[in-house]
């Protein structure tokens, strides 16, 4: 976790969490699912019901770490006419509204059409704390690794149990605002259990130097967040709140973030 | 980096490339700015893997062995180089000679690679083999090496390629292999490979993707090279010893370009020889409709690497369009789009007519059904001949061009047999061709 002199948005949110005892919720919504609008409203209820991190995510073509849940939630939001630069305005919706910190998950490409330095600008100036990259390695990212300095964003590379420890080194450092530990091998999708894997990848993640360690892919209930809160930083859901937020809408998305929020104390562990 | 120039091989300075050294066995990750690995790091592991495996085999004469007594024995490599006399009569008449990969086992180059592929894979332990497949010939390939070493093998195919191609789903089955379909995205090639990647991802441990091209994240592309170099290498010897000299122009069709960087090779660093890619052109370039990605596309990131992409202005990929289902594919290999950014090859769209009056000129005048994806690199070859005449009318006779007949048409017979028009209306031949026609 280099640059300490860049106040990271993550970070800060993270850390708030762990003032009080607990570890930080990190909710995935699609950005234009179902609506654009509903996209803003959905994050919104997910940061004022237990959030204190909103992932966006930018819908695309060509999701390869994505399960169906999630597919079919992005396909919808692009066969709507979801365009790149309206997750600006979903991330402006949120952050003026919220306290939360809100960042994107993108594939590259979106990105590179862009301009890495254009759409880190607009990011910046939304109000955005950063990315996660799911298909970004730090061996690619030269370009990202010198916009996310300029405009103080946050970069969340992902870790996973086949990573090295060669590997986990130079992505921990590559890092800023948290490590994306992924729990398992596999895309994402509601899962019965947590994978013991996910443990090893935090452990090996902190023995790296990281600082704020959160566990993503497969998690969906309360009783699920309550396990990784023992161990990691913050514990991200994605699918289930896609999923409740296809049938039942905004309110359920609140309910069922209050309720994930409830396995959040470190209390028993 | 500048756009794609493209039918600038005339205006090509050999000196230019000859000073920065040989383009042979460039072994990546990175072609000028393309390659790299644009990917999940849940798979960097058994790229890692893949590489140090592959690098090691490379240098192990028994590896080797092995590959040349399957090429020999199991592909019936080398395989013929035929002068198409009568072919050469519309093309300008220069000297038109066929690379016959559509004589190898299983009807295409594919053998080459997935043998080579297949053979790493039992030295990393991997039970398991996935695979992509658009036409079904990679699929086909993919079961077939499969079934001869033994492991267990899994075809993703866009559901609407397993309509169009029936029979090569019963064929990978009769192998032994489970072909899923998929379904998702515009369930098509492109999305076969994600969801490949998915399986990938999950299975890592057991299972070898066998990426049917030479794009993908490294070392896909340099491997994937170095198995049908083959082809360029026996190309060129067969030249040499049949007419004493190099030929004129090289012509090979493009999809993802594993058949086209396979002859390429052999002619990269002899300055005199003009090399030509034909990509798809569908209905015409200007339609839209097409998958020509060198020629229109933009450079970006899909499917592990950086090169040329089909992609709107938000960076989503494009539905390409194609007769040929084996070129149906929005993105190209990444050496590719770096011998078309230096200037080293010319790519060059053929529209879906162009390749089928080349399909049937073939038939007619050799006594060879062609592949429809081979049928491009055809039309491409008439079109290289006719402004060879027009240069030099005199000498035209003594111009050489070589065609990468990647391979042969069988699997096109219903969809050709729609487009000329031969089938009974009502007929189930012509129900079949129609699906392929229609989608």
């Amino acid at each position: 976790m280099s640059t300490a002199q860049t106040i990271s948005k993550s970070a800060a949110a993270i850390d708030k969490a762990r003032a009080e005892g607990r570890a930080a919720l990190i909710a995935y919504l699609p950005a234009g699912y179902p609506s654009v609008e509903d996209s803003i409203a959905a994050g919104i209820a997910a940061a004022r019901n237990g959030a204190d991190l909103i992932e966006i995510g930018i819908p695309y073509s060509d999701p390869v770490m994505d399960g169906q849940v999630i597919q079919a939630a992005t396909t919808e939001a692009l066969a709507k006419g979801f365009s790149v630069s309206q997750v600006f305005d979903v991330v402006r919706g949120i952050t003026s509204q919220t306290d939360a910190a809100v960042l994107v998950m993108t594939y590259w490409n979106p990105v590179v059409r862009m301009g890495v330095d254009e759409f880190s600008r607009r990011l910046s100036e939304a109000g955005g704390a950063g990315l996660i990259t799911p298909d970004l390695i730090p061996d690619e990212a030269a370009e990202w690794m010198e916009a996310s300095d300029k405009y103080g964003l946050d970069r969340v590379f992902l870790v996973a149990p086949s990573s090295t420890a060669e590997r986990m080194q130079r992505t921990v450092d590559a890092s800023r605002g948290f490590v994306y530990a992924v729990s398992i091998m596999g895309v994402t999708g509601a899962r019965s259990s947590v994978s013991t894997a996910a443990k090893d990848v935090v452990a090996a993640a902190h023995n790296a130097g990281a600082e704020r360690v959160c566990v993503g892919l497969g998690v969906s209930n309360a009783g699920q967040v309550r396990e990784i809160a023992a161990y990691a930083e913050g514990v991200i859901v994605g699918t289930a709140l896609v999923k409740t937020l296809g049938e039942g809408g905004v309110d359920a998305v609140a309910a069922l973030t209050k309720d994930l929020s409830t396995g959040l104390s470190r209390e028993e562990a | 980096m500048a756009e794609a120039p493209s039918g600038n091989a005339d205006n090509y300075a050999a000196e230019a490339f000859l000073q920065g050294g040989s383009l042979k066995h460039a072994p990546g990750p990175y072609f000028g700015s393309y390659g790299g690995r644009w990917m999940p790091e849940s798979l960097i592991a058994a790229l890692d893997e893949l590489e140090e495996t592959f690098n090691k085999a490379k240098d192990d004469p028994e590896f080797r062995a092995q590959i040349a007594d399957l090429n020999k024995n199991y592909s019936g490599r080398p395989s013929l180089l035929t002068e198409a006399k009568r072919f050469s009569q519309h093309a300008g008449g220069v000297r038109v000679f066929l690379k016959r990969e559509d004589l190898n086992h299983t009807g295409s180059h594919k053998i080459n690679n997935v043998l080579g592929q297949a053979l790493l894979a039992k030295r990393m332990g991997k039970t398991r083999v996935i695979a992509e497949t658009g036409a079904g010939q990679h699929g086909v390939a993919s079961a077939t090496a499969a079934a001869l070493m033994g492991l267990e093998c899994v075809v993703y195919m866009g559901a609407e390629d397993c309509r169009r191609q029936a029979l090569n789903v019963a064929r990978m089955e009769l192998l032994g292999a489970t072909v899923i379909p998929v379904t998702s995205g515009s369930q098509t090639l492109k999305d076969a490979i994600n969801d490949a990647l998915r399986d990938w991802v999950a299975n890592v441990d057991n299972t070898h993707y066998l990426l049917g091209t030479a794009a993908g994240a490294h070392p896909f592309p340099a491997m994937v090279r170095y198995f049908h170099e083959v082809i360029g290498e026996e190309a060129r010897a067969q030249i040499l010893e049949q007419e004493g000299r190099l030929p004129d122009a090289v012509c090979a069709c493009i999809g993802g370009g594993s058949n086209a960087i396979g002859i390429f090779h052999g002619f990269l660093d002899d300055p005199s020889v003009k090399i030509y890619g034909f990509e798809a052109g569908g209905d015409g370039v200007e339609t839209g409709r097409h998958a020509a990605t060198i020629t229109l596309g933009k450079p970006g990131v899909l499917h592990g690497a950086r090169s040329y992409l089909m992609q709107d202005d938000d960076g989503q990929t494009i539905e390409s369009h194609s007769i040929s289902a084996g070129l149906d594919y929005p993105g190209v290999g990444p050496e590719h789009s770096y011998l078309a950014d230096i200037g080293r090859v010319s790519y060059e769209p053929i529209t879906d007519s162009e390749a089928m009056e080349a399909f049937r000129l073939l038939c007619r005048t050799e006594g060879i059904i062609p592949a429809i994806e081979s049928s491009h690199a055809l039309a491409g070859a008439v079109k290289v001949g006719q402004r060879l005449a027009a240069e030099d009318a005199g000498a035209v006779r003594d111009k050489i061009v070589i065609v990468n007949l990647s391979g042969r048409g069988d699997k096109d017979v219903a969809t050709a047999a729609e487009w000329f028009d031969l089938l009974d209306k009502g007929s189930a031949e012509s129900e079949i061709g129609k699906e392929g026609e229609q989608l």
